[in-house]
C-alpha cells in the first residue's frame, strides 16, 4: 500500500512533525517543531537555565543552537521527501552573529532548498522575533538513505577494528 | 588532580550546558580531553541507535573553548564566531572523547580544530574547525 502523498492531506507532514517526539535529545531539550511545510520546518528551543553557556550573562551555549539547528535542518530534509527515509548529517556550518537574548526562547526556520538522490542541502536561521535580526545562520548537507542497509540496532555492535 | 585541572574542572562545571550534557574534562600536561559519557538522552536516531549530531558538535565546540582557555591561561571562555562540523561516522551509544588543537591565537581571533572519537583515536566520528573571539581582558 502506498503512502498518501503531500497533496492528499498533511498526514506525511504530520508524521514528520511528530518525529521530534521520538528523538531522545530533542525531548530532553524540549525542542518543538512549530510548523511544517514541504521542504521547510519552523521550530522552537525553549530558554532553560541548564542551556546556559555563559553563567555571567545567562546567554545559552552555542551547542544548544548546534543541536537545535541540526534537528531542524534534518526535519526540513525529511519534509522534502515523498517517502521519508533515514538521513544523517554530513556537515553543518554555523555562523554566530550575536549572542541569544538571555531569558528568551530561540526560534528558527530551515529550508531544504535542494534534494537529490544521495544528498540534500539545507539552510537555516535562528532568531528571537525576526529572521532579519539573526542570532545564527546554518548551512548543512545531509546524506539520504544513510542507513546503507544497516539494520536497527546496528550501532549496538562493536565496530570492526 | 593538578591545580590547572582543578581550575579547569571548576570552570567547566560553571557551564550549565556542559553539565546538561554530562561533559567532564581530563587534563594531562597541557593536553585536554573532554569526555562525554553515554546517556540515553543524547540519542538522535533511536533506531540504530546513534548519538545526536548536535551533541557531538556541542562536545567539540566545548573542547575548543576549554582548550583555548587553557592555551590563553584564562578562566574566561572565548565567544564562538563560526564552526564547521564534518560528520565522519555514526556516533554509537558509548562514551565519546574529544580533543582540540589550537592552530593560531591572534590578537582577537583564534583558529581551532577538534576531533571526536569513540573506540579508537585514529577513527574519528566527527571533526570541527572554528573561529573564536578571544576575551579582551585576559591579562587583567
Amino acid at each position: 500500500m502506498s503512502e498518501p502523498g503531500y497533496g492528499e492531506g498533511d498526514s506525511v507532514l504530520d508524521r514528520v512533525r511528530a518525529l521530534v517526539k521520538f528523538t531522545p535529545l530533542a525531548v530532553a531539550m524540549g525542542l518543538e517543531i512549530t510548523r511544517i511545510e514541504r521542504a521547510k520546518a519552523w521550530g522552537k528551543a525553549p530558554y532553560k537555565p541548564e542551556f546556559i553557556g555563559d553563567p555571567e550573562t545567562g546567554v545559552i551555549a552555542g551547542g544548544v543552537l548546534t543541536a537545535f539547528l541540526d534537528q531542524l535542518c534534518g526535519t526540513a530534509v525529511i519534509a522534502a521527501m515523498d517517502a521519508p527515509v533515514i538521513i544523517a548529517t554530513v556537515d553543518l556550518r554555523i555562523d554566530y552573529m550575536r549572542p541569544a537574548t538571555p531569558g528568551r526562547d530561540v526560534l528558527a526556520e530551515a529550508h531544504c532548498y535542494k534534494i537529490g538522490k544521495s544528498v540534500a542541502f539545507v539552510r537555516a536561521v535562528a532568531y528571537e522575533d525576526d529572521p532579519e535580526n539573526p542570532i545564527a545562520h546554518a548551512v548543512s548537507a545531509f546524506m539520504i538513505n544513510s542507513d546503507a542497509g544497516r539494520k536497527p540496532g546496528a550501532n549496538l555492535k562493536e565496530r570492526r577494528k | 588532580m593538578t591545580e590547572a585541572q582543578t581550575r579547569l574542572t571548576a570552570a567547566l562545571a560553571r557551564v550549565p550546558y556542559a553539565n546538561f550534557l554530562g561533559v567532564r574534562a581530563e587534563l594531562k600536561g597541557d593536553e585536554l580531553t573532554l569526555v562525554l559519557p553515554y546517556a540515553e538522552r543524547l540519542i538522535g536516531n533511536p533506531l540504530l541507535p546513534a548519538l545526536h549530531g548536535g551533541v557531538v558538535g556541542a562536545l567539540m565546540e566545548l573542547t575548543a573553548l576549554t582548550q583555548l582557555a587553557v592555551a590563553a591561561k584564562s578562566e574566561k571562555f572565548p565567544k564562538t564566531i563560526d564552526i564547521g562540523i564534518d560528520y565522519l561516522r555514526s556516533g554509537r551509544p558509548v562514551d565519546t572523547f574529544a580533543r582540540a588543537r589550537v592552530v593560531k591565537i591572534g590578537r582577537r581571533i583564534a583558529n581551532v580544530q577538534a576531533e571526536a572519537w569513540q573506540d579508537a583515536r585514529e577513527k574519528p566520528i566527527a571533526a570541527m574547525h572554528g573561529h573564536f573571539l578571544m576575551p579582551d581582558d585576559t591579562s587583567n
